[in-house]
């Protein structure tokens, strides 16, 4: 343990020195020629052609085998979803727990898709946003047959048909979803929250969580100047912009928040914020927190993650069968079970609920509590408050996310 | 084979070690600073010179700020670390090794965790925040997370050892005599400690100070967990433009833009103290 001071003099006297002895000679030249030769790399995007759904599954053959990635706590540790697919089916799952946020997620496959190698998976699991939709319009993701998903076509949730950055589902599936509201402590805001107002109001001040995530911000931004994101065009962002720095100037808001947010609103550092629903769900079952959730008035939104297939699977056909294998029933109330968020399949509830019957103790109580929840199920009347992201034109990403990055970046 | 060449050969695999890990991504991040594009239509070599200009132009106040907290840290470092290197090398005898090891074993923690442990114990209602409320000595409103001193005490924390560890090296190796011999002419102990004790351990000083405000400034992680609306730095605004914006050129400007104004206050600093006085030579 004992240190060595020379180290730190020698590093000192080394960075002191500037001196360009022989081998510094060499080295000069040798570094600009190295820059010379990268000076002429660039970084191409390779978009590829839109592909026919016939014609990209016409020749596609089942393996036996496919490689799925998802998030963590994504499905019970015993994956017993995916246990009945190898027994029903006989094809094997490797899942890997590999995508931790969505832009380093992004920035492994995107080189390796740009090259047309394979993204290393069959199946991923993708959050709506500015990645998905990269993906979407550079063609890197295989076109959905329909002919291929029986249990979707027959069990898919009608609200989840008709996403603005895939209409139709032509390329993604839902895997689950979740809404974007406002989770607060009763006891100490001490009155009931019921807006995005309320984040606004000057009592609350220096208690404000809002998150960092430039979409999520905007459409909070969005809705409370009574816009809907997905309809909003660069004038609205401004405006919405404008309110929010409103309220950071203010001295409102506490911090800018990512998955870290739950801490200081258990801690009371935070009394009200930003938050997601299937977080406070699973927050105040297992910790005995009394957070409550609300949807706001002027709407909140639902986001959604997504099953893509990469357009260089190995494995497509097997992908897609364990996709639709997904949407039954029985499977989807297995892993709603688990996730506590949002089920893309609307008769989960009712499989719920009867388990729940037959279970007793504890577990009946949570499978009660689960079917019940309106953050698990939104009822319809939810579902019309839930609005879609923002999805910025082709080329207007950055513009869009740097308005809202210069309020949480400041 | 000719001894000449030995340590040459000897040196080769830190050579290439350097060059494949360290050179070659810097070219790499040079050119990407000087290209233009997005995306969706792929990054394309233009040498726009007006990235880094922008860049600097935009986020001058996060960079200046960097600098602010970066200095300030290692000012916090410097008056809380010299004493501690000056007790472990002259007070505490043969436990020197223990204490020493005192210092790094939250080393042997990872950093973002050590980070994150500061909001339990800086929490409104926390340990240390709550306690004084309870006791009447700070207002019901009071708060430390979230803000820039809470931003500068982190790193303050995070990087104390590398004030510590240099001028303790120092000192540690310093002839006792020397401050007998000030004794002996009839200094007082504050005397001798300024005239011979403390000039004598300026390079380590020097090296301290260093090896503190480099990483301090460059650090993103306490302005993420511990910082507020306000308190970005440009680490954190580099790791969002490559990341969050995918602007590579943008952030791989803003990363030689914050390399180069280090090593400018490092050739700067070095020229004030002395290279000789930092080199720890005597004479």
């Amino acid at each position: 343990m004992e240190p060595r001071p020379s180290a730190a003099l020698a590093l000192a006297r080394g960075l002191a020195r500037a001196r360009i002895g022989r081998r510094g000679a060499l080295a000069l030249p040798a570094l600009a020629g190295a820059a010379a030769v990268l000076g002429g790399c660039s970084i191409p995007a390779r978009e590829r052609p839109a592909v026919d759904p016939g014609a990209y599954w016409a020749d596609k053959r089942s393996n036996g085998r496919l490689t799925f990635a998802n998030w963590p706590l994504y499905m019970d540790p015993d994956r017993t979803p995916l246990a009945r697919f190898t027994e029903r089916t006989g094809i094997r799952v490797d899942y890997r727990e590999t995508i931790h946020d969505t832009p380093s997620f992004f920035g492994q496959i995107q080189p390796r898709l740009a090259g047309g190698h394979s993204a290393g998976c069959d199946l991923m699991v993708l959050t709506n946003g500015r990645e998905l939709s990269t993906l979407l319009r550079l063609g890197y993701l295989a076109p959905l047959d329909h002919g291929l998903l029986p249990a979707f076509t027959a069990h898919g949730g009608e609200s989840y048909r008709h996403a603005p950055y895939d209409p139709g589902n032509a390329y993604c599936l839902p895997y689950a979803s979740g809404i974007t509201g406002i989770a607060y402590d009763p006891e100490r805001v001490g009155r009931e929250i019921t807006a995005i107002a309320d984040l606004w109001d000057p009592a609350f001040s220096g208690r404000v969580g809002m998150m960092r995530d430039a979409p999520e911000i905007a459409n909070f931004g969005l809705l409370l100047n009574g816009v809907a994101p997905a309809e909003s065009a660069p004038a609205d962002w401004d405006a919405a912009a404008d309110r929010l720095r409103e309220q950071r100037d203010a001295g409102i808001v506490r911090g800018y928040y990512e998955q870290d947010y739950l801490r200081p609103l258990t801690s009371g550092d935070v009394w009200l914020s930003m938050a997601w629903s299937g977080d406070v769900f699973q927050q105040n079952l297992e910790e005995g927190t009394r957070l409550r959730f609300v949807i706001p008035e002027e709407g909140a939104t639902i986001w959604t993650d997504n099953m893509v297939i990469p357009i260089t699977a190995e494995n497509p056909l097997d992908a897609i069968t364990l996709m639709d294998f997904l949407y039954e029933p029985e499977t989807a109330a297995g892993l709603t079970e688990y996730i506590a968020y949002v089920s893309p399949v609307p008769e989960a509830r009712e499989l719920i609920r009867e388990r729940a019957d037959r279970a007793d103790g504890a577990e009946a109580a949570r499978l009660a509590e689960l079917a019940a929840s309106p953050l698990v199920f939104p009822t319809e009347e939810d579902y019309a408050r839930l609005h879609s992201y923002v999805t910025p034109p082709a080329g207007e990403d950055q513009a869009f996310t740097s308005r809202f990055l210069a309020i949480t970046q400041e | 084979m000719r001894p000449r060449a030995v340590p040459y050969l000897l040196a080769l695999p830190a050579w290439l070690w350097l060059g494949v890990f360290f050179v070659l991504p810097l070219c790499g991040m040079l050119s990407v600073s000087l290209m233009t594009g997005d995306l969706l239509s792929g990054f394309t070599q233009t040498f726009h010179l007006g990235t880094y200009a922008e860049a600097v132009q935009r986020y001058r106040v996060q960079l200046l700020r960097s600098l602010l907290y970066g200095g300030s840290a290692t000012l916090v470092c410097l008056v809380i670390g010299y004493p501690v290197a000056y007790w472990i090398a002259f007070h505490a005898g043969r436990s020197r090794g223990g204490y020493l090891l005192l210092l790094l074993l939250p080393f042997f923690v990872s950093f973002v965790l050590r980070t994150v442990a500061w909001q339990f114990v800086l929490a409104d209602d926390g340990v240390v925040l709550g306690t004084l409320k309870d006791a009447g000595l700070l207002p019901e409103g009071a708060r430390v997370l979230n803000s820039a001193p809470a931003v500068v005490f982190g790193l303050a924390y995070a990087f104390l050892p590398f004030m510590v560890l240099p001028i303790y090296a120092v000192l540690d190796r310093m002839d006792r005599r020397l401050v007998e011999a000030a004794r002996d002419l009839y200094a007082g102990r504050a005397a001798a400690f300024l005239r011979v004790v403390l000039p004598y351990s300026l390079p380590g000083v020097s090296a301290g100070v260093l090896m503190t405000f480099v990483p301090a400034s460059s650090d993103y992680v306490n302005a993420a967990v511990l910082g507020g609306p306000g308190t970005t730095m440009i680490g954190n605004v580099i790791q969002t433009q490559f990341l969050v914006n995918n602007a590579y050129p943008t952030a791989a400007a803003l990363t030689f833009t914050l390399m180069a104004v280090l090593l400018l206050g490092i050739l700067g600093y070095a020229l004030a103290a002395g290279t000789e006085r930092m080199a720890g030579g005597r004479g």
